[in-house]
């Protein structure tokens, strides 16, 4: 062990800050949020995701995640959260790069369709006010999202995903210190 | 009070229900299950929304309670007490335009809410087909099946009985013509204000465990017919203090021999406009 | 000029002096001692405890007395707390089995291995209010029933019928029971889930469901096939340690019905339990938890369940005394907003008969007649 990198530096004051801009994300898609008070996560992973993780993960949430095996280790120790081999069977997923298909995360059933993951996507930059036009519940007329570095073909899976609706993934977006997000009901055209 | 973490609830609980907080917005208007905690304060007394606002808020928020439209009455003085021994560093405000969070019961403000703003409703019901059903387990599977044929029956039969829609409280919304809500017992005067509003709305209901959320800028509209359109109902006056020809008004009754007055329900907007006028006599 | 009315933190505060007041009674009578009330009103503290999900003795004295002899609210307090406890581990299963017998009934049986133990009971009292009790420095009789030994061995009465292949087996699981003050019930609920219902449920409740399948309402023909009081050992395996030890004992009454059942396709005629488990020394608790848990097994017996304690929604829903509780008292607070757009609804749909029969004064008339 290389000394594990810490959590938060306040953990009440700050797990609840992230939550608040994390909410404040999934109730306006597509506006970007900066964390004030993010903890340096190994890399390759970003404060943004790690600050994520640490805000709502724990040992009641499966976690599968490809961010090496530092961040594997940093996300046992202080998130606490059982990690699992299968992305279909994890509450919460975390993609750095390409992530598992949409298709094969839980996306809940008619009865529950909160019983979904959630993936926690780290990419490159993200940018309000340019490239995808999102509209939806929490926007009023129409939000602009530039993602710079999402995976392949993602508006296709993403517009199977939201055909799903309300059952379906839903997204954190995360790159630096910012995040967005991206509830199942958002349409996304490109910008 | 010592020996408590901030806001009361420990950080496991407060994750768990962030957890759902965030489920219950992608999902607008369906009822999300969550483990509801015994709180030091009695179920239907606002157990659900307590949760919500303890897991929301933090040291930088400015918080607002209100019962009936009032900060003054007894409930609301005695949860915004509850908040400030357990949530140092937190304010409190009676001020709407101030609120960063705003728990409610049974009203929304007249001031317009703005972006950046959460309302938590207290909910003592947040089943919607309850009288027609009580039965969860059915419930559960009428709304996967967006099967609401029972309460537009019932919505219905009131038109055919009484001429009209006879709940005046807790009136039905659909959430993005999606789920059928219940906006908790505001009366329908206030329903008109949950449609695309700037601000986050979350739900909670402690004892039935369940949590929900319009998010801001979503359609919400209050169950009618075409020929019968859903009407807002106000007493026919005027605000006795302040004037207001506009906002929901109490009624008091002054004597025993039905001598009465209207004053606002919202203590807040009606003690801005006593202000303001005052200030424009002199 | 109208001033509105403040509720007013002055006026809380004040409220709760007076309560302090009237909790504290003339104060020239001596207080009570919490360990006065644990020693004396033992059987308020172990409803209390119950119904609080708390075994503590001392806390639910505590919470009696703060509560000025109010089981529910006593049992609200205790809740309340025990919400905000660590949890350090979940505990073995208590063995029952194991028991320190202080005393045990059958109904099934005039006389079976380990005996009839009456121990403390009101039973066959006669219920004469004692004058004598009511006199200061009063002696108590000297008891001169012996406790059963250590050694005592009380085998199960059901273990006994189903040596003979007469007691429906229950199914074992090592499965981890969810934890019903952590998640919320859906339905259809498990047995554990169930019981840990049925476990905190209110007394009362619990009675009248009970009482209703001996009337009729629910198919049932209970026999009292064992009922026991005594301390069992509580055990938890530390994980450092990975062997179990004992932190402690608590007072318990486990009641096992026996109820007549037909058979079904795949099941021969046989008997089945009802089981009831209670903190302390709740017999009527205990028998009523085993009556309803018997009558909530109708669906996996396949027997008929048409009547409301056969039906597992309604009776876990409303069994929370804490919760039905706090729901009914909060019609105590102000509604006025409400009540208000009644107002105005009752007055509008008046209004509007009242303009239809002015516009057809004949039609109505002639209606009446």
């Amino acid at each position: 062990m290389t000394g594990l990198l810490p959590g938060f530096a306040d953990p009440v004051v700050d797990a609840q800050s992230t939550f608040r801009a994390v909410l404040e994300a999934m109730a306006r898609p597509g506006r970007v949020h900066r964390l004030s008070a993010p903890p340096a996560a190994p890399a390759p992973l970003s404060p943004a995701a790690g600050a994520v993780l640490l805000a709502l993960a724990d040992g009641e949430t499966p976690l599968w995640l490809n961010a090496g095996a530092d961040a594997t280790e940093w996300a046992r120790f202080h998130a606490g959260c059982p990690v699992v081999a299968d992305a279909g069977e994890a509450e919460f997923v975390l993609a750095i790069g390409a992530p598992p298909a949409l298709s094969a995360l839980q996306v809940g059933t008619d009865e529950d369709p909160h019983r979904s993951a959630t993936l926690i996507l780290q990419v490159q930059a993200l940018e309000e006010g340019a490239g995808w036009r999102l509209t939806g519940p929490g926007i009023e007329r129409e939000h602009r999202l530039r993602v710079a570095g999402a995976p392949e073909g993602f508006l296709a899976q993403w517009a199977a995903n939201r055909a799903l609706s309300p059952r379906g993934v839903d997204i954190i977006l995360c790159a630096g210190d910012r995040v967005a997000a991206l509830p199942r009901g958002t349409m996304i055209e490109e910008g | 009070m010592s020996g408590y973490n901030f806001a009361y609830l420990d950080e496991g609980t407060k994750r768990m229900i962030r957890r759902a907080l965030l489920k219950a917005v992608a999902v607008p208007g369906f009822q999300v299950p969550f483990g509801s905690r015994e709180m030091p304060l009695p179920y239907g007394w606002g157990t659900g929304g307590i949760q919500v606002t303890a897991a929301v808020i933090g040291p930088d928020d400015t918080l607002k309670v209100i019962d009936q439209g009032a900060d003054d009455t007894t409930n609301a003085v005695s949860i915004r007490r509850f908040f400030a021994r357990v949530a140092p560093g937190l304010r409190t405000t009676e001020s709407t335009a101030e609120a960063t969070v705003i728990q409610t019961r049974h009203r929304i403000p007249e001031t317009p809410l703005r972006e950046g703003q959460v309302m938590v409703y207290q909910v003592p019901q947040p089943e919607p087909l309850f009288r027609l059903e009580p039965r969860r387990a059915e419930t559960r599977r009428l709304h996967a099946l967006a099967d609401y044929g029972l309460m537009q029956v019932k919505l219905y039969e009131d038109i055919a009985r009484h001429g009209r829609v006879a709940s005046s409280y807790d009136h039905p919304v659909m959430v993005g013509e999606r789920y059928l809500m219940s906006p908790s017992p505001i009366p329908s005067f206030d329903n008109p204000k949950m449609h695309m509003s700037p601000a986050l709305q979350l739900f909670g209901a402690g004892r039935e465990r369940r949590l929900y959320a319009v998010p801001p800028y979503t359609a919400v509209r209050s169950l009618d017919f075409e020929d019968h359109p859903f009407v807002p109902l106000r007493a026919n006056g005027r605000c006795t203090l302040c004037g207001s020809g506009e906002s929901y008004l109490d009624e008091v009754v002054t004597d025993d021999r039905g001598g009465r007055m209207f004053v606002c329900s919202d203590t807040d907007y009606c003690g801005t406009r006593q202000a303001a006028m005052k200030e424009a006599a002199e | 000029m109208y001033v509105a009315v403040k509720g007013g933190e002055t006026a809380i505060a004040n409220a709760h002096a007076w309560l302090d007041e009237a909790r504290r009674g003339d104060p020239s009578v001596p207080e009570l001692t919490t360990d006065q009330v644990a020693g004396q009103l033992t059987l308020a503290v172990d409803r209390a405890m119950s119904e609080g999900s708390l075994y503590d003795p001392g806390l639910g004295a505590l919470a009696v007395k703060q509560a000025r002899g109010d089981g529910i609210e006593a049992a609200f307090l205790l809740r309340a707390y025990r919400t905000t406890l660590p949890r350090f581990a979940a505990s073995l299963p208590v063995d029952t089995g194991a028991m320190a017998v202080r005393r045990r009934v059958s109904a099934t049986y005039k006389d079976l291995p380990g005996g009839q133990v009456l121990g403390p009971t009101f039973d066959y009292t006669h219920r004469l209010l004692d004058f004598a009790l009511a006199a200061e420095g009063y002696a108590p009789a000297r008891s001169e029933e012996a406790e059963p030994g250590e050694d005592a061995a009380f085998p199960r009465v059901t273990g006994l019928l189903a040596g003979e292949g007469l007691m429906a087996p229950e199914v074992a699981s090592d499965e981890e029971p969810a934890d019903v003050t952590r998640t919320p019930t859906t339905y259809p609920a498990t047995r554990a889930l169930r019981l840990q219902r049925l476990a905190r449920g209110d007394e009362g409740f619990l009675l009248g469901m009970a009482y209703s399948t001996q009337r009729g309402y629910g198919n049932s023909h209970p026999f009292v096939g064992e009922l026991r009081q005594g301390s069992v050992a509580v055990s938890i395996v530390p994980e450092e340690l990975g062997f179990p030890i004992e932190i402690g004992e608590i007072e318990v009454t486990e009641c096992e019905m026996v109820n007549q059942f037909k058979g079904s396709r795949s099941e021969p005629p046989q008997f089945t339990r009802g089981y009831g488990l209670t903190f302390g020394r709740l017999e009527r608790r205990a028998m009523s938890m085993a009556l309803v848990d018997r009558a909530l097994r109708a669906e996996e017996l396949g027997e008929d369940a048409t009547a409301p304690a056969q039906n597992e929604e309604f009776v876990l829903n409303h069994s929370d005394n804490i919760e039905a509780t706090g729901f009914l008292e909060h019609l105590k607070l102000p509604h006025y907003v409400d009540f208000q757009s009644e107002l105005e609804s009752v007055r509008a749909m008046r209004a509007q008969v009242e303009a239809e029969r002015a516009a057809a004064p004949q039609a109505f008339k002639e209606a009446a007649e």
